[in-house]
């Protein structure tokens, strides 16, 4: 894919977590906000979580890394992206 | 409290509980009434009653006085809206306390609380809340946009309650704030005079075919619930208890509500995602002693490592019991390791209302293994064929019980047909498969049927199928179970695809998300797989059974039927 840089990518992925997660609408999510201890992502619906990453930046995942603390904010995701980015 | 199991078996009555609850044949018998002012009677009015944490760090704590009172406050505001005995109230909203007032307060009114899980989608609301004729929902603000999307396609929802209404948004039809904390707190509710038959909870489960069932409760099973909950769980009085169980379970309301409030016992609720560090940081910071939770929660623990448990001191657990699927004996040996005690594991079900297979406290344990029935249960296992229990051991067969404990459900809801069916013999069918070794433990074997358990939530693969349908890329679905390190089982599913669509991997999530917010994420596909034709029989069957035996690794059996082309 085509290089991305890191705001980029948390924008990405803050965006497509609003969208999909959030169900109240006056609920505003930052790059910070825990989104699995939180319950706003619970453990079944960070499969499809796993699923958008991969898609998006091309990468593989193993199950061992896809942890909920690896998965608890959009901060934590990019970090977790950026070490299978090629 | 050792108790020999033997002992506890020889002369043993239901009415053992009745005597401890003072309840007399005939008599009224009132779960929030048990769960609330009877405690506080019995000199327990400002003994904690229960320990909450939420969302971004909140904490409360209530006492028995304050949830009688909670409970008065919310039973007076439906009566006030009119609400009355046998009308369904839902309770849809995150586990908050008014989620556990309201379970109770309902309840005093005489009304039947119909608990759904706040995490399903609007497709699963609407089925569930229509064949219920619900009259009220008491939701949150944050689950209103589900209520509200199907609200026309239910003339029989009269209220939306709304617990966390702010003034600054518009109420829309139908709905009405209620705010607990701002309510002046009712002193004195008339308790409506259920009786023992008089229906209490309605939980919905799924079957293999068909739209979820409405399982039906009374009260009376209250006898049932609370001596489980006393000689299992082994709850004592100055125990701190935690169900990590949601209540739009069954787990959550008979061992999660009644069981320890009936006992008087303080308990804990965590409303936050699940992490290990949380749930040890929890166990740790409130000194519980008695713990009941899942094995899919378990194996995450294990998952976690053990590392981490160095952080906590945990040494203030006594007790730990799971409930929800089948503990493997890897994780009794761990537990025994790690906090020095096994979890027990105990077998029941939406329909059975309270424990029926069970290790107990006393008994020896045999890792991997059910237990053996609960007192005055009589547990057997059939076989399929003749449907007569087998009188040898070690034969793989249906676990079956014989009707009449006091939690057994009454009846489907507005479905005597599908009742009917759970009954052959003279036995209830549990849909569960087992054999019973010589000493008499039970050994699960898997589901009589092709109901997905994925972390103890039974998922119906006809639900998924019909949704699955409605997407418009799909032609046809089948789903199956697939075997999963954490969940034993999550959901898998086969489709075709219509002509002009064709297999992608943004295709694949578009249609998880679709299932997750249409049904819930635990109904939620974790695996897709395109097909170009599924098998089916010559009569136009999916053969769900050919395609479970690949996902298992199993003989695929008998295909004569499998149409070719």
């Amino acid at each position: 894919m085509e290089k991305i840089n890191l705001d980029e990518m948390k924008d990405l992925i803050l965006n497509y977590v609003t969208k999909e997660y959030i169900d109240d609408e006056d609920e505003v999510i930052t790059y910070d906000t825990p989104l699995i201890s939180s319950g706003y992502v619970d453990s079944f619906s960070m499969v499809s979580l796993l699923v958008f990453l991969e898609n998006k930046f091309k990468i593989k995942i193993p199950p061992s890394k896809a942890t909920p603390e690896a998965f608890d904010s959009v901060n934590s995701i990019v970090l977790l992206v950026n070490q299978y980015l090629k | 409290m050792k108790v020999c199991y033997k002992e506890m078996c020889t002369n043993f009555d239901w009415s053992i509980s009745e005597a401890e609850l003072e309840f007399s044949k005939g008599n009224i018998i009132n779960i929030g009434w048990y769960c609330s002012d009877r405690i506080c009677l019995k000199g327990k009015a400002d003994k904690i009653a229960l320990f909450y944490e939420g969302f971004g760090g909140i904490e409360k704590k209530y006492t028995f006085n304050d949830i009688r009172l909670a409970s008065n406050t919310i039973g007076s505001f439906l009566t006030n809206l009119g609400l009355k005995n046998e009308d369904r109230v839902c309770l849809f909203m995150d586990r908050i306390p008014e989620l556990y007032f309201s379970f109770l307060g309902i309840l005093k009114i005489g009304a039947i609380v119909q608990p759904l899980f706040s995490a399903f989608g609007d497709e699963s609301l609407f089925v569930r809340l229509e064949n219920a004729q619900t009259r009220a929902i008491i939701t949150q603000r944050k689950h209103l946009f589900k209520v509200r999307s199907i609200l026309d396609r239910l003339p029989h929802l009269e209220f939306i309650i709304i617990l966390d209404h702010v003034s600054s948004k518009p109420l829309g039809k139908k709905e009405v704030a209620f705010d607990l904390e701002k309510s002046l707190p009712v002193e004195h509710i008339e308790i409506f005079p259920t009786v023992a038959e008089s229906p209490s909870v309605l939980h919905y489960t799924s079957g293999t075919t068909g739209q979820p069932k409405g399982v039906k409760h009374v009260h009376y099973s209250l006898i049932s619930q609370y001596l489980t909950t006393k000689w299992v769980l082994d709850l004592r009085d100055d125990d701190i208890y935690w169900c990590t169980a949601d209540p739009g379970w069954v787990t959550g309301t008979s061992y999660g509500i009644i069981g320890p409030w009936s006992l008087g016992i303080s308990q804990c609720v965590l409303d936050t995602g699940f992490s290990a560090q949380a749930w040890y940081r929890f166990i740790e910071k409130h000194r519980i002693t008695v713990w009941y939770s899942a094995p899919t929660a378990i194996r995450s623990l294990m998952r976690a490592g053990n590392e981490i448990i160095n952080d906590f001191d945990l040494s203030s657990l006594r007790h730990l019991a799971s409930v929800g699927e089948p503990l493997n004996s890897e994780a009794v040996i761990w537990s025994e390791k790690i906090f020095g005690k096994p979890f027990l594991d105990t077998f029941w079900q939406t329909e059975t209302g309270s424990i029926m297979i069970t290790n107990m406290p006393g008994m020896k344990v045999k890792p991997g293994s059910m237990g053996k029935p609960f007192p005055g249960i009589t547990g057997v296992v059939l076989d399929p064929d003749t449907h007569q229990p087998w009188k040898e051991s070690g034969k793989a067969g249906l676990i079956a019980f014989t009707p009449g404990w006091p939690a057994m459900m009454r009846a489907y809801w507005n479905n005597e047909e599908k009742y009917r069916e759970k009954f052959v013999n003279g036995w209830y069918l549990s849909g569960d498969r087992a054999s019973i070794d010589d000493d008499g433990y039970f050994w699960f074997i898997g589901r009589d049927d092709d109901v997905i358990n994925t972390g103890g939530h039974l998922i119906s693969p006809f639900e998924v199928e019909s949704v699955l349908l409605e997407h418009p890329a799909v032609g046809e679905s089948a789903v199956v179970a697939k075997p999963d390190e954490v969940n034993m089982e999550v959901v898998k599913a086969f489709i075709t695809l219509k002509p002009g669509f064709i297999p992608c991997p943004d295709l694949e999530l578009e249609i998880m998300n679709f299932i997750r917010k249409k049904l819930s994420p635990i109904a939620m596909p974790q695996d897709i797989e395109y097909m170009d034709k599924l098998p089916k029989t010559r009569s136009g069957k999916i053969m769900r059974r050919l395609l479970h035996a690949k996902e298992w690794g199993e003989e695929i059996g008998d295909i004569s039927t499998l149409e070719n082309d």
